[in-house]
């Protein structure tokens, strides 16, 4: 049995999320991961915005800030420049990262700053009761969509890699055991890290579009994952409709605050 | 001011002086995003800080620029933004959250004339009380108002030293007048500039409660990354820096964090008087308007008028007790400033009169003989 108990804040507890929720399955990942990782607690900084997700911070023993709706990318980048020791890991959910935090999300991958941000795409705004978000697929339903989404959904994973980021993931809650040895990876990545992971919400989500309850949703997730190296294989309409998982982009790219210093040095030498 | 051989006199424009003095107060990240017309502040600064070992970034947009000053800040290293009134309007999410969590950060506002993106390259008065109502809420602000480059320089300084003495935002409020004049600023001596660092927590780790409510009602600070590990949020919370729901935390907090400014005042308020003595007409100037009083007073003086000048240098929490007391022996407040009377709106709060109004907003200074023509209505 892993030593969660290391790692959490055990007066927090109970946690806020519902019956069914991912959200429990991503955090132990993380501290599996950072366990393995061999990260001091104190040079780990858990940084999140406003959401379900967001309130992971809370629960765990290291140094977390709690911000603004969209802004941990913005805080985050601060306290990785002005702490450039600090492993700084965002937690963010699917409106909070690519909706109002859209902006912040796209440049942190394009500058390629050292920082690790783990999506928790629910497909749906969870702590404000279900609305529509922008990774809800097209037709399904959320509060403020009652006859399904008119929209099409962001691919959380391919817009970090458009925008820059050195290594993008993908995974579920069903495949926890992948999860955690993804999330190491990213830690030990030098740049910007992303991990998205499927998540399920059976109150919010799962309800409204008759997806079943938690155990049903993790399910799917079990049978319409297909991995990165399956999926290059194949052909696209063969492609349609799965979940491709695993590491969908590994590259080298300068880091930001490596070279930012690396700047500081020469100008300090002329 | 004492001038030796060490002292450097430079000419230079308010931006300038206020990227130098942040520089010498220790600050050592800022984030910015360019906006006209404070932008000098941020291209001195992505010079300066390489040079001394600091931070300078240009973030994607205000609302990114001032989450990562606050970042920075909580990480130990003194932080500042600089904008203007589009701008700072996107910044009152993050000033509010800097209010909230009580974190140390400088906002310098060089502000133009509005509402929306209004005259960018004129001046303007008109972010006064955004300054302190600018983000939802009740929340402790501190906002100063210098008028000249030396002043700039010096309050720049006293920003960053009120900023991190009690734990709140600090507005630097400029104009574009202020901002791009150029002047002969005398650099004080090292040794004649008193800089100011946050109360560092003395307690171990383990001990540390973040928001402990201290006989000061400023709680010591931890640095992120120093081995002290705590939690920090936005939502209402207790000391320990969680969130939670109880009414009494809850009303403990807020009253805490406004009770700071109301506390201090007496220390914070700063502003000067001039002429006043007998005076029987008080200007209430700021700013660069100031600067246009100051002349109109001494030019009605000359021709036998009671006229003094009151220059409040810090705005917000405002002088209201220094000014409800000479309001016995003045007849007519006068408060000229380049927007429609939001100071003039105080004024009448506090010395319970009606002021007379000399406003502008179309981008031109108020002259000193705009302000003199009122002196001489109301003297006869």
């Amino acid at each position: 049995m892993f030593p969660y108990e290391k790692y959490l804040r055990k007066d927090k507890f109970p946690h806020i999320w519902c019956t069914g929720c991912g959200c429990g399955i991503i955090l132990k990942a993380m501290l599996r991961a950072i366990d393995r990782a061999k990260i001091s607690k104190d040079d780990v900084a858990i940084v999140s915005g406003i959401g379900c997700s967001s309130r992971t911070p809370g629960y765990i023993d290291f140094n977390t800030l709690h911000t603004h709706h969209g802004r941990a990318i913005a805080f985050a980048t601060g306290l990785k420049l002005a702490r450039p020791k600090l492993k700084v890991i965002v937690v963010s959910g699917d409106g909070d990262a690519t909706a109002i935090g859209g902006n912040h999300f796209i440049h942190a991958a394009r500058r390629n700053l050292a920082m690790t941000v783990l999506i928790y795409n629910n497909h749906i705004y969870g702590m404000t009761g279900g609305q529509v978000s922008p990774t809800t697929p097209f037709g399904r339903k959320a509060s403020t969509a009652p006859y399904g989404s008119a929209e099409p959904a962001f691919d959380i994973s391919g817009l970090a890699i458009a925008a820059g980021a050195s290594f993008v993931a993908r995974s579920t809650c069903y495949h926890a055991t992948q999860l955690d040895k993804l999330i190491e990876k990213a830690l030990l990545k030098k740049g910007f890290s992303l991990i998205e992971v499927l998540c399920p919400c059976p109150t919010y989500y799962g309800r409204p579009n008759r997806l079943g309850n938690a155990v049903d949703m993790l399910m799917y997730y079990k049978e319409n994952s297909i991995p990165i190296e399956t999926a290059r294989k194949i052909s696209e309409e063969e492609r349609a409709g799965k979940i491709t998982i695993g590491v969908l982009h590994d590259i080298e790219r300068p880091e930001f605050c490596e070279e930012y210093f690396k700047l500081v040095e020469r100008v300090r030498k002329i | 001011m004492r001038q030796s051989d060490h002292q450097t006199i430079k000419v230079m424009t308010g931006n300038e002086a206020c990227a130098e003095a942040a520089i010498v107060s220790g600050m050592r990240f800022f984030a910015g995003y360019p906006i006209t017309p404070s932008s000098e502040i941020a291209e001195v600064l992505s010079r300066r800080l390489p040079e001394v070992g600091g931070v300078f970034i240009q973030m994607e947009d205000e609302i990114a620029s001032m989450g990562a000053i606050i970042g920075a800040s909580l990480a130990g290293v003194k932080s500042m933004t600089a904008t203007s009134g589009p701008g700072f309007s996107l910044m009152q999410e993050n000033i509010g959250y800097a209010s909230m969590a009580e974190v140390p950060v400088v906002v310098v506002n060089v502000q133009r004339g509005g509402p929306s993106t209004g005259l960018p390259t004129l001046p303007s008065q008109a972010d006064v009380q955004q300054a302190r109502w600018g983000t939802h809420g009740d929340h402790p602000v501190i906002a100063v108002c210098p008028s000249t480059v030396r002043e700039t320089y010096d309050w720049t300084v006293e920003a960053f030293n009120l900023s991190e003495r009690y734990r709140v935002p600090v507005i630097l409020l400029l104009d574009e007048i202020v901002g791009h004049v150029n002047e002969k600023l005398i650099h004080p001596e090292p040794n004649d500039i008193k800089i100011v660092d946050r109360v560092r927590t003395t307690e171990p780790p383990d001990k540390y409660i973040p928001y402990r409510i201290t006989e000061t009602d400023i709680p010591p600070m931890a640095d992120y990354g120093s081995g002290y590990r705590f939690n920090v949020t936005g939502l209402s919370h207790d000391e320990t820096g969680f969130p939670t729901n109880s009414p009494e935390k809850i009303d403990a907090l807020y009253r805490r964090i406004n009770r700071k400014i109301e506390r201090y005042r007496n220390e914070i308020v700063f502003y000067k008087r001039e002429l006043l003595e007998d005076a029987k007409i008080c200007v209430v100037a700021y700013g660069s308007s100031a600067r246009s009083a100051r002349r109109a007073i001494h030019e009605a003086r000359a021709v036998g008028v009671k006229v003094g000048l009151f220059q409040p240098y810090v705005l917000w929490p405002f002088p209201d007790v220094e000014l409800n007391n000479i309001a016995q022996q003045i007849k007519h407040f006068i408060v000229p400033e380049m927007n429609l009377g939001q100071i003039a709106h105080e004024v009448a709060c506090v010395t319970k009169t009606i002021p007379i109004k000399v406003t502008r907003v179309d981008g031109n200074l108020i002259t000193p003989g705009e302000i003199l023509e009122r002196i001489k209505d109301v003297s006869l």
